[in-house]
């Protein structure tokens, strides 16, 4: 059962990361372009899969499962 | 097994993204493919559990997430090279204009930490908001912030350190030398 989390809840700030984030002063002084190109990279790794589709292994695999749940139906 | 037309639907949808994102996590197209198979059948086995309406990607997510970190995280830590296995199962078009970039970068997000990695993934190209990618990752949202705060972080040092040693930034401002020299 999803229950959900609570929106706004502030639980967060005792997060196990939250000392890390000390660490790492750096993070907010990456410049707007620095953070730009890094996530035209970033799509660009992840769609250069996503563009590739479905294999056939996949549709295969859910259309069989299908076609026995009809024919164990009738 | 009986699934809703629908529902299938749904499913091959998410299969790209998913793909994408246990490339993410293996490092291996084939490995990979292997655990969104795997991911997809424990999904079907407990699609009553799945909520109509809600999320049905995160819901995927999640257990391919889980699975990854349950079964697959041992045995790729046995297999894994230091020396970019990641970057050479993916380049099948090595000619390809900005594709050395991209390689380049491949190597950088194969080095963070997994934890990173995944959040950068979820939030960055995946599309998931903060509180999704925490709900799949399992933890609050302000660590999903600060891990994606330190990916970000710790690839752009790992790309202009690559730079440095050939076609980065330098590169451009070699060109730019260059240029200046011949006018």
């Amino acid at each position: 059962m999803n229950t959900g989390k609570p929106m706004g809840h502030t639980a967060q700030a005792q997060s196990p990361d939250e000392s890390d984030k000390q660490k790492s002063p750096k993070a907010s002084r990456l410049d707007r372009n620095t953070r730009a190109k890094l996530g035209q990279q970033l799509r660009a790794v992840y769609d250069e899969v996503v563009s590739q589709g479905v294999p056939s292994r996949f549709t295969e695999l859910l259309n069989g499962l299908n076609n026995e749940g009809k024919q164990n139906a009738h | 097994m009986r699934i809703d037309d629908s529902v299938r639907q749904e499913i091959l949808g998410a299969v790209p993204g998913l793909r994408a994102f246990a490339i993410s996590l293996c490092g291996n197209v084939d490995r990979a493919d292997d655990l969104v198979q795997e991911a997809l059948l424990r999904a079907l086995a407990n699609i009553h559990s799945f909520q109509p309406g809600t999320n049905m990607s995160a819901w995927l997510f999640t257990i391919l997430r889980n699975h990854f970190r349950s079964e697959y995280r041992k045995r790729r830590r046995e297999v894994e090279d230091a020396d970019g296995h990641y970057a050479e199962s993916l380049t099948s078009h090595p000619e390809q204009h900005g594709q050395l970039e991209l390689t380049e970068f491949r190597e950088s997000l194969s080095k963070l930490p997994e934890e990173q990695r995944e959040a950068l993934i979820l939030v960055g190209a995946s599309g998931f908001s903060y509180e999704e990618a925490a709900e799949i990752c399992g933890c609050a949202i302000g660590t999903v912030k600060s891990r994606v705060n330190r990916a970000r972080t710790r690839l752009a040092e790992l790309m202009s350190i690559q730079g440095v040693d050939d076609f980065g930034p330098d590169h451009e401002t070699r060109a730019v030398l260059i240029g200046s020299r011949r006018g």
